[in-house]
């Protein structure tokens, strides 16, 4: 029974353990090896950019708010940078500060959340126990301020819809006390503990000019010695600001990527602090025109991922004519291909999820019709193709009563 | 009468029923100590029972490419072996059920069939992931059982019988002289973490990378005895080491080694739950590298170690 010639195809998704959101991974393994691996995403197409065209610019945000569960804020905040960038609106710095304040409060949440997966993807249910329990002391701190765990509709276009007030200040710097103190005792776990560091270094390496030719973001590419960050080097919100280093590490490994996390939230605690102390006074809104005018944007925004892109053109109505929203996981999801090659299968998990995947995020849908024809299709198109496309595999969701956009 | 004396002492008390039971708290123990250390709350203490009894009345699925005599073979088997095996370890006096002189080696020997088992299931279930289950099963059982085998037979150096009853009498009457033994100890429960398949050495059952290895296609009424004859082999197991490496507290009024004995057990499972909470999963690579470039070795320090005490200090 040699097995180790023989190649095997083992089928990682689009239902697997490992996988947090239906994707496909098909394995070809020799023995314990990759020797290829084909990846397949579009499990998770929403129809959120065509819903967007439907509805006005106050209702997108919401929706925008909905394409990620746990970078919400990053596409609620990228969305309505642009929106206000074509509006021309001035935004009050108090807003400003606050909206950074959630934007990092959200990093922490997002990295401390990836650090316990990356202990459960490697068997260490320690590491997830322990930092998704400190994790809640930031969830319950986001509640407190904006009202809301994830999805925190905090956003509006001219502003922010809730004030810090200066009773919540202490309840903040409490939080991020706490929490270095255990970042502290992490990274000094991730330099202690062996068998951690035997299941992360040397594993899905990605040199320099991958990630540069591959297109890789955020801490999967500061990890390979990219010295990018959108905070510094296109400051938006308050970043501009405050003093604060990009974390960077050269191992190029997911040791690195763990690294560079951990750095980040260290970064994370101290820009708050600057943030909540020096916050100035004054409006959190200005009066947004109900009709956006004509005109497009483009807004970069720093996700806990990587760079959040996001586009908008308005014509001049309430709605606007084109979202498109290029989320980070798409420009890391090649690099994941490169660092897989000549893995171990063992490996496979950690590697997925060291780029911090979020497939829903990512993916899109485009209708390729034969004859070479390019139309788009209208959002009646998209909801009757769904629902027949579920009607043909058993469920019926023809019942289902759609919302239309509004006043369609 | 003896017959049914025999009877009720294989299938009651302390044989089947007692190690089940036995088996059902060790989980029990197992799980609320690893929840406690990671924060948790943790099971109640009838959860492996209710569990156990739960999937028993859950349907069990044979997969149409499996084949079905050894699938469900496997759990009967497996369960079966570590019961046998119990009958020939001492629990909490140095007289077992049945004894002979050689019975170590086959206590060790029922105690392989069920990885075996784990293999030949995984195997014979034909799915891709109970396959690769079913090959680092047993590609980690040539790791760990030459350093466990070796780490177990060196105490019966010393004691010079090949016999567990034997041995634990030896020890009884010369006091002590199993402190010579703690690092085939150490050695042991090093190797039955890889023998349970628990972290770091659970990489027969990766969750996060070949679902449940073995036992993916398993459910119903065939998984609860896979599963319960994992518990009872953790009681087996635990109590080998504790009859092989701590033999005190033999002489002891009844119901005071009887206690004793569980001391010693409950010890030994809460040595194994501290160990899985603070470690994470090694690669198969990594764990066999680590079981022949240091667990063997040590081991093999052992020997020589109760060689040269046997041979110079205890003539």
């Amino acid at each position: 029974m040699s097995d180790h010639e023989k190649i095997m195809q083992v089928p990682v998704g689009p239902q697997h353990p490992a996988l947090k959101e239906p994707e496909s991974f098909m394995v070809d393994l020799r023995g314990e090896k990759i020797d290829a691996v084909r990846m397949r995403f579009g499990y998770n197409h929403r129809g959120i950019e065509k819903g967007c065209e439907q509805r006005s610019f106050t209702q997108d945000l919401y929706l925008v708010e909905r394409i990620c569960g746990i970078c919400s804020y990053a596409h609620s905040t990228a969305f309505v940078q642009a929106v206000e960038e074509i509006a021309g609106l001035e935004i009050p710095r108090r807003a400003l500060y606050i909206r950074t304040i959630v934007a990092e409060l959200e990093r922490i949440h997002s990295h401390l959340l990836w650090l316990g997966v990356a202990g459960h993807e490697i068997g260490f249910d320690t590491l997830l126990m322990y930092t998704w329990r400190d994790r809640e002391q930031v969830m319950i701190l986001l509640a407190q301020l904006t009202g809301n765990r994830v999805n925190y509709g905090l956003n509006t276009i001219g502003g922010v819809r809730r004030d810090i007030t200066a009773e919540q200040i202490p309840s903040i710097l409490k939080v991020v006390d706490l929490l270095e103190e255990r970042t502290k005792y992490y990274i000094e776990l991730a330099q202690t503990e062996e068998t951690l560091r035997q299941r992360l270094a040397n594993v899905g390496v990605l040199t320099r000019e991958d990630a540069l030719s591959l297109g890789a973001v955020g801490p999967t590419a500061r990890a390979s010695g990219v010295d990018r960050d959108t905070r510094r080097d296109d400051p938006y919100g308050a970043y501009g600001e405050v003093s604060f280093k990009v974390v960077t590490a050269q191992s190029c490994d997911v040791f690195g990527r763990t690294v560079v996390r951990l750095g980040e939230l260290l970064e994370a605690y101290a820009i708050i602090r600057q943030l909540v102390k020096n916050i100035p006074d004054g409006p959190v809104l200005v009066k947004a025109p109900r009709r956006i005018p004509a005109g497009e944007a483009v807004s970069r925004y720093e996700a806990p991922r990587g760079e959040d892109v996001h586009y908008v053109r308005g014509n001049g109505t309430e709605k606007p004519e084109r979202v498109k929203v290029r989320a980070p996981t798409l420009a890391n999801s090649q690099a994941v291909a490169k660092m897989l090659e000549d893995g171990y299968l063992a490996d496979l998990p950690i590697v997925i999820a060291a780029i911090d995947p979020c497939f829903s995020c990512t993916d899109r849908m485009i209708a390729v019709k034969g004859n070479g024809e390019s139309r788009a299709m209208t959002w009646d198109e998209v909801s009757r193709y769904g629902v027949q496309f579920y009607k043909a595999r058993g469920i019926d969701f023809s019942r289902v009563r759609l919302r239309e956009g509004p006043a369609a | 009468m003896s017959a049914v004396i025999a009877l009720f002492q294989m299938l009651i008390f302390p044989g089947f029923l007692f190690l089940v039971l036995l088996g059902l708290t060790g989980q029990f123990v197992d799980r609320k100590l690893y929840a406690r250390l990671q924060n948790r709350v943790g099971p109640p203490w009838y959860q492996p029972t209710a569990d156990f009894f739960k999937l028993l009345g859950k349907e069990s699925v044979i997969p149409e490419e499996a084949d079905r005599r050894m699938f469900t073979l496997a759990p009967v088997f497996a369960l079966a072996s570590v019961i046998a095996s119990s009958f020939y370890i001492p629990l909490w006096s140095t007289k077992p059920l049945f004894a002979f002189e050689g019975d170590l080696i086959v206590v060790l020997y029922l105690l392989l069939i069920p990885t075996l088992t784990f293999f030949l299931g995984g195997w014979y279930s034909r799915s891709v992931f109970s396959t690769l289950g079913a090959v680092r099963s047993i590609t980690q059982l040539f790791a760990y059982e030459i350093p466990l085998l070796i780490a177990v037979l060196s105490p019966a150096l010393l004691a010079n019988t090949w016999s567990i009853s034997g041995m634990t009498e030896y020890y009884a009457s010369h006091p002590g002289r199993w402190l010579f033994n703690l690092i085939g100890f150490a050695v042991a429960m090093v190797t039955l973490l890889g023998k349970l398949e628990k972290v770091p050495f659970d990489i027969p059952e990766a969750e996060t990378e070949i679902v449940a290895g073995s036992f993916t296609e398993y459910s119903g009424r065939f998984l609860a005895f896979f599963r319960l004859a994992i518990d009872t082999e953790a009681i087996v197991s635990a109590s080998l080491l504790a009859a092989v490496f701590l033999p005190f507290g033999l002489a002891l009024a009844p119901w005071l080694a009887f206690i004793v004995f569980l001391a010693k057990i409950f010890a030994i499972l809460a040595v194994l739950a501290l160990l899985r909470t603070v470690f994470a999963r090694l690669r198969l690579d990594q764990m066999i590298n680590f079981c022949w470039r240091i667990v063997a070795p040590v081991a093999f320090f052992q020997v020589l170690l109760d060689l040269v005490v046997k041979e110079l200090l205890l003539p």
